[in-house]
């Protein structure tokens, strides 16, 4: 794939700093629908244990919601690191 | 909203546009989007079409050692401190009203709500995780509750902005809590105790075997006490950038559709309707990720407590 781009780079006669634009943006691109693919899975998971927890037990309901709560939003900050690295790839290089 | 701002920015773009006779140049969406989510030197508030807009000293860097420290007080700067006063003018009568006028019984009003918080934290978040003897680091955990939540909040109200939506801002909160937990264990654990938590090796080893698992155990304990404080700062940055970036792109699409003749109403009243539901979303994110803020502060504190 790399051997791919490069062939691109050549082709369009493209410079040190258009190609390096150009990269860096598809970089962020394919990594930022990588770690949401990855958010999505995991906060799914999250969710069904939460509906099963809950089915099986309705007198846990408010803990057990509360916990899936908490677990998302640990899960849904390490898709955002990758949110901070591709805006580190588009304004910074 | 800060529609108004994002208003002068962006129809500074679209004059151009008029200007140049054409649809030769779309309105600036990364400027307009770094003018508003980065730190600046200006405040801008307006009413109805009143504008004003106050421009922020800027000093001159103090040199300390090697560093140039800019202490100028910026936008984030500002916020932070307006979050300060106002949790200062909100608990501190609170604090004296408890303690003379509801002596033997319950308050009522605003000080009963908060002292309603005040004790979840304490029973919920701080003894469940630091147990019976961590009832002095409840006010730290209170305060990095309030602080984050004020400042979370500024940014959300017009014309305001997210001082947590700066990583130095992130980062000195992630570096306090990172002092305090570990001044803490060292306090618990006592200096071999302490020591016994970055060179670390399996119970029950002996001889090579140990010398071997130090020398492995070491780097991933010291990266481990690294990465928690990071991920903290990194998270509560995120949190707050990525919805507040959301908001701002789905707001300046209306300004890069302005040009056609059919359908840009529809596309302004499509885009408003997702920001209000996303603005929705990012009240609820302001509460969570400070709650969550907080309530790792208070895990990392017990876990190094109980370390042994």
């Amino acid at each position: 794939m790399l051997y791919g781009m490069l062939a691109v780079f050549q082709e369009a006669a493209m410079d040190a700093e258009a190609a390096k634009a150009w990269g860096s943006l598809l970089g962020a691109g394919i990594g930022m629908g990588l770690a949401v693919i990855g958010a999505g899975i995991g906060i799914g998971q999250i969710g069904n244990g939460m509906t099963q927890g809950i089915a099986r037990q309705p007198g846990a309901a408010a803990t057990i919601q509360t916990a899936a709560i908490i677990l998302a939003a640990l899960v849904e900050g390490v898709a955002l690191f990758a949110l901070v690295i591709a805006i580190l790839f588009k304004f910074v290089a | 909203m800060r529609l108004d701002a994002t208003l002068a920015v962006l129809q500074g773009g679209g004059a151009a546009v008029q200007e140049n006779g054409g649809a030769e140049a779309t309105p600036d969406l990364s400027a307009m989007l770094m003018h508003h989510l980065v730190d600046g030197h200006e405040i801008e508030v307006g009413f109805l079409g009143w504008q004003r807009t106050f421009h922020l000293p800027e000093w001159e860097p103090i040199h300390v050692g090697g560093l140039a420290l800019d202490l100028s007080p910026t936008k984030h700067v500002v916020f932070m401190v307006a979050t300060a006063i106002l949790l200062l003018a909100v608990f501190i009568p609170i604090g004296r009203v408890v303690r003379g006028k509801y002596t033997d019984r319950a308050p009522s009003g605003f000080t009963n709500a908060m002292e309603a918080m005040v004790l979840f934290f304490r029973d919920e978040v701080v003894r469940r995780n630091i147990g019976h003897d961590g009832d002095v680091y409840t006010s730290f955990i209170l305060t990095l509750f309030f602080f984050i939540l004020g400042m979370n909040l500024f940014g959300l109200m017009p014309f305001g902005a997210t001082a947590t939506a700066n990583l130095a801002v992130t980062g000195a909160l992630a570096f306090t809590t990172f002092v305090v937990t570990e001044i803490s264990g060292m306090r618990t654990l006592g200096f071999k105790g302490y020591m016994g938590t970055i060179f670390y090796a399996p119970p029950g080893l002996s001889g090579v075997a140990k010398a071997l698992m130090l020398c492995v155990m070491t780097p991933v304990e010291l990266l481990g006490k690294l990465t928690k404080p990071f991920a903290l700062m990194i998270r509560l940055f995120a949190n707050m950038t990525a919805g507040h970036t959301l908001v701002l792109s789905l707001i300046g699409m209306i300004f890069m559709f302005a040009h056609l003749t059919v359908g840009r109403f529809a596309i302004a009243g499509a885009s408003l309707s997702m920001v209000l539901a996303i603005m929705l979303l990012e009240l609820f994110v302001a509460f969570l990720q400070a709650f969550i803020f907080a309530m790792l502060s208070s895990v990392f504190i017990g876990l190094i407590r109980h370390a042994h």
